[in-house]
């Protein structure tokens, strides 16, 4: 379904144009358009293009092969096919439209208002929707045909109503979308009412997804529609499509051809649409496609710049060793290179804190590590060791190896990195018997045992619950279980405490500490924080706009940073801190004042 | 669980009223007086008047509808206007032939769709990638019947492979079954596969970038076991279109089984509402509710399944 692939802004006028011009320059789009004006055209021009009445017998052309008189031959009955099918193209436009328009003036409207009101409305007119939708359409259309045989504009409003659920989901899902953005508060503060609102915003958001439903729904209704006339339903003095494949169908076995002309017809038109709603979906979709090999980025070169930072242990002494690293990303104007030339380094047992704001290539300086950059991203280096030995250069599948083992990883969101449809048992489990190959129960136990070591007190309740029944700092407390449970020897964290509370913040560092020490891991931290690295860093590597700023004892950087930018990444983070004291004193202050 | 599924029987219930409600009136608004239909343009007023005392048609519709109702929830639909016969048994030697094409078209799409959505899920922008948009375009808006006559007039008459029309049952050959089912069901399942291949390649990518794929790389699961867990997630779309087009096949088996000349559902609903027999279009439309309302059920517990957060709602 093409519902969500729309931008969630109303299109400004000014770009009309440009998607019309955009439009003609796909080659696709251009044929698809100059089909479907074929069709129109001959429909329109029928009585003047076509060279015999579409209903008047011949007894001699039945069955005729193509000549030059009747270009396509004859049918069973004698009438001149070519003929026939520029009448029947009227009827299959007409019942198109018919049908369309049934299923914008129903699904437009009500769906519209779905989506901008919500609550009952909502509920009301999805459950209608809903219900149209399961009830087999063709039956009814038949039930319907019953009566009302020869009446073909009523068969198609039938067949209108049936769309009419697709026009209610986009515009329902659109309005949706519209009604979240500041303009429409904006509106509404200015005092205008939601009929205002509705004409001028809405309709506009959903005009261009209108068009591309109305050209898959006009194809549909066409086939329908000939579907109908098949099964010799419609008028028979009127030339359909429908009614010259049946006819085509009954002689196929002795004159393909009767069937071939009218099949290709329908099917041309039908494409011809279907390619042109195609081409204007693509043009209107915001969806980034991601990692398409086309878009990864081609490795970062040395290039002229100096690489920053340094290490500060030897090589065989090293947990983790970064030189030379460079991150760059493949995109629609070209690689953009994210870290240029980062060196750095962190001994065993040693915690290093990579500090710096967002942007400033700190995460994917570690996830460059971890050979889990996001789709599109790639990375360079003059070498990368963990434990000492040389894993830059390994193949892909080497490198994973070390994950899970040698590496663990503690991420930033924890709501967000748990999988929602497995339990916690599971997530915690699998790796230890894939990876560590670890008998079941064994597994189970291990992973309890890690769990309670993370501070949580009942681990079987947890291990059967899903994700979402966990709080943010439960789920970061798993997280960080499974990162361990491998007993890895150097652990990652990337912004572990941004998205929790304060109280549940100083617990986890806390955790993360105690677990370093307890494991004798290497951790290296990233954050924004400076409170984070004064917390439970002995060195940081301080980055900025993808190079390191500067590199040093924790002790030595707070008290006389080196470069300016450090001292007011320290203050930002100080007068946070503060701020934060101040407003809960005062906050302590309230609370006291209220209870006296 | 069970007050779920209590609660969706209801439900079905509801909508099985209201669709055969709708439709009843619809039928008796569309053809009216049925009298001439059924005894022919010859028949004298007297006889008409007498053949609508004896199918009870001088009551109020609203008795009528009651009477067919109540009857009908428990299995008795009645007996057809034409040839008197119960319309259950007509519906039940018709129901397994189009059954056996829809559900081995449902088959189709959900493993066909299943495999190309993965690959292509998994390769974006590569050969089959395309090829899928191609023709997810395409095949999209072609009718089922427009496939099916398409493929009689190459695999049945020019190749000969299949049989252009016919049916086998199983109980005589069961080869024989499949091989007359083969070119309806594929017809029938072309449009089907590249919808749900489509919406499963659109879910990975969406779900193959969340975060918490990168940590369960991170644990060091092998990619096949990543895989898994990207498709449980990718999955909840791909299903619910799979069940909405088992509703779309159902009313494409219609024409299609003309086309192929299988004794299902299709043939005896054209002739029933040609001669405007309401007792058999009516127990054909509650029939159909019925096997919606079981698939709808059905994938109910399959997305509960595949997701927790949706079993608590």
């Amino acid at each position: 379904m093409t519902t969500d692939t729309f931008p969630a802004s109303g299109r400004p006028v000014r770009a009309r144009r440009g998607l019309w011009s955009r439009y003609l320059r796909r080659p696709v789009g251009v044929v698809a358009l100059a089909v479907f004006l074929l069709v129109v055209a001959a429909a329109l021009l029928a009585p003047l293009l076509a060279p015999h009445d579409p209903n008047f017998v011949d007894y001699t052309l039945t069955k005729a092969p193509p000549g030059p008189d009747h270009l396509m031959g004859g049918d069973s009955a004698g009438r001149d096919i070519y003929s026939r099918l520029l009448y029947g193209a009227r009827t299959t436009l007409y019942g198109a439209a018919v049908a369309c328009l049934t299923g914008i003036l129903l699904g437009v409207p009500t769906g519209v208002a779905a989506g901008y009101f919500g609550g009952r409305t909502d509920r009301i007119c999805s459950s209608i929707s809903d219900g149209v939708q399961s009830v087999p359409g063709m039956i009814v259309l038949l039930i319907v045909a019953a009566g009302t045989g020869s009446n073909f504009t009523v068969l198609m409003i039938t067949i209108g109503v049936f769309m009419a659920p697709g026009y209610y989901r986009i515009s329902r899902s659109r309005a949706l979308a519209v009604r979240r953005e500041p303009y429409i508060d904006a509106a509404r503060v200015a005092g205008l009412t939601n009929v205002q609102i509705l004409r001028a915003h809405m309709l506009r958001a959903v005009r261009a997804p209108i068009v591309i439903q109305s050209a898959l729904t006009g194809g549909i209704a066409m086939g329908m529609q000939a579907g109908l006339q098949f099964l010799g339903i419609g008028s028979a003095s009127t030339p359909s499509w429908g009614a010259m494949m049946n006819d085509g169908y009954r002689n196929m076995q002795t004159h393909p051809l009767i069937l071939l002309w009218p099949s290709a017809a329908l099917g041309i038109t039908i494409a011809a649409l279907a390619f042109m709603g195609s081409v204007l979906a693509d043009l209107l979709s915001v969806r980034a496609e991601p990692g398409t090999r086309a878009g990864r980025g081609s490795a970062p070169a040395a290039g002229d710049e100096a690489p920053t930072g340094e290490p500060a242990h030897p090589v065989e002494g090293s947990a983790l060793r970064i030189e030379n690293l460079r991150v760059a990303f493949g995109g629609p104007d070209g690689d953009k290179r994210v870290v240029h030339g980062v060196c750095l380094d962190a001994a065993p047992r040693e915690v290093l804190g990579i500090v710096g704001e967002s942007g400033s290539g700190k995460s994917q300086t570690v996830l460059s590590v971890l050979d889990l950059l996001p789709a599109g991203g790639r990375a360079t280096a003059d070498g990368i060791w963990v434990g000492g030995r040389e894993i830059g250069a390994l193949p892909r599948g080497r490198r994973h190896a070390l994950l899970g083992t040698e590496i663990g990883y503690v991420p930033q969101e924890p709501m967000t990195n748990l999988d929602p449809c497995y339990t916690i048992g599971h997530q915690l489990v699998e790796p230890l018997r894939v990876v560590h190959r670890l008998p079941k129960a064994e597994a189970r136990g291990r992973a309890r045992e890690i769990l309670l070591r993370v501070g949580i007190t009942d681990p079987d309740r947890v291990m059967a619950s899903y994700p979402h029944q966990l709080s943010g700092g439960m789920a970061q407390r798993v997280l960080i279980a499974g990162a361990v449970a491998g007993r890895p020897s150097l652990l990652i964290a990337d912004e572990p405490t941004t998205a929790l509370d304060v109280t549940v913040q100083a617990e986890v560092l806390e955790l993360l500490r105690e677990l370093q020490e307890e494991y004798g891991m290497a951790l290296v931290i990233v954050t924004h924080n400076f409170g984070v690295v004064a917390d439970i860093c002995d060195r940081v590597v301080v980055m900025k706009d993808g190079r390191v700023v500067e590199t040093g004892p924790v002790g030595r950087i707070f008290a006389d940073p080196g470069d300016p930018y450090t001292a007011e990444l320290i203050r930002a983070s100080l007068d946070d801190t503060e701020s934060r004291i101040d407003l809960d004193a005062a906050h302590d202050q309230a609370g006291q004042a209220v209870e006296a | 669980m069970l007050k779920f599924i209590a609660r969706r029987i209801l439900s079905g219930l509801v909508l099985l009223l209201v669709v055969t409600c709708g439709s009843f009136f619809l039928a008796h608004r569309a053809i009216g007086d049925p009298t001439p239909g059924l005894l022919g343009n010859s028949a004298t007023p007297f006889q008409r008047a007498a053949l609508r005392e004896q199918l009870g048609l001088e009551r109020p519709l609203l008795v009528q509808f009651w009477d067919w109702f109540s009857h009908a929830i428990r299995g008795d639909f009645g007996t057809s206007w034409r040839n008197l016969q119960p319309v259950s048994e007509q519906i039940a030697l018709r129901v397994p032939v189009t059954l056996s094409v829809v559900v081995a078209a449902t088959l189709l799409a959900a493993v066909l769709g299943l495999a190309v959505g993965i690959i292509t899920g998994l390769r974006p922008g590569g050969t089959l990638d395309r090829g899928l948009k191609l023709g997810s375009v395409v095949f999209f808006a072609l009718p089922g019947f427009w496939v099916s006559l398409v493929l009689v007039m190459w695999f049945a008459i020019q190749l000969r492979w299949f049989p252009a029309v016919g049916y086998v049952s199983p109980d005589q050959s069961v080869t024989g079954w499949l091989r007359s089912i083969t070119l309806p069901s594929v017809s029938l399942a072309i449009g089907a596969v590249v919808m749900v291949a489509e919406q499963l390649r659109n879910g990975f990518l969406e779900v193959q970038n969340q975060d918490f794929v990168r940590t369960l790389r991170a644990r060091g699961l092998p990619p096949w076991r990543v895989t898994v867990h990207v498709l449980r997630n990718a999955s909840p779309a791909a299903l619910t279109v799979l069940a909405l087009m088992f509703v779309g096949l159902l009313g494409g088996a219609i024409v299609v089984e003309i086309i192929f000349n299988l004794p299902g559902i299709g043939s005896l609903i054209q002739s029933a509402s040609q001669i405007g027999d309401i007792p058999i279009l009516l127990g054909l439309t509650a029939v159909t509710v019925v096997f919606v309302v079981i698939v709808n059920l059905l994938l109910d517990l399959v997305l509960g399944w595949v997701n927790p957060k949706v079993r608590e709602q």
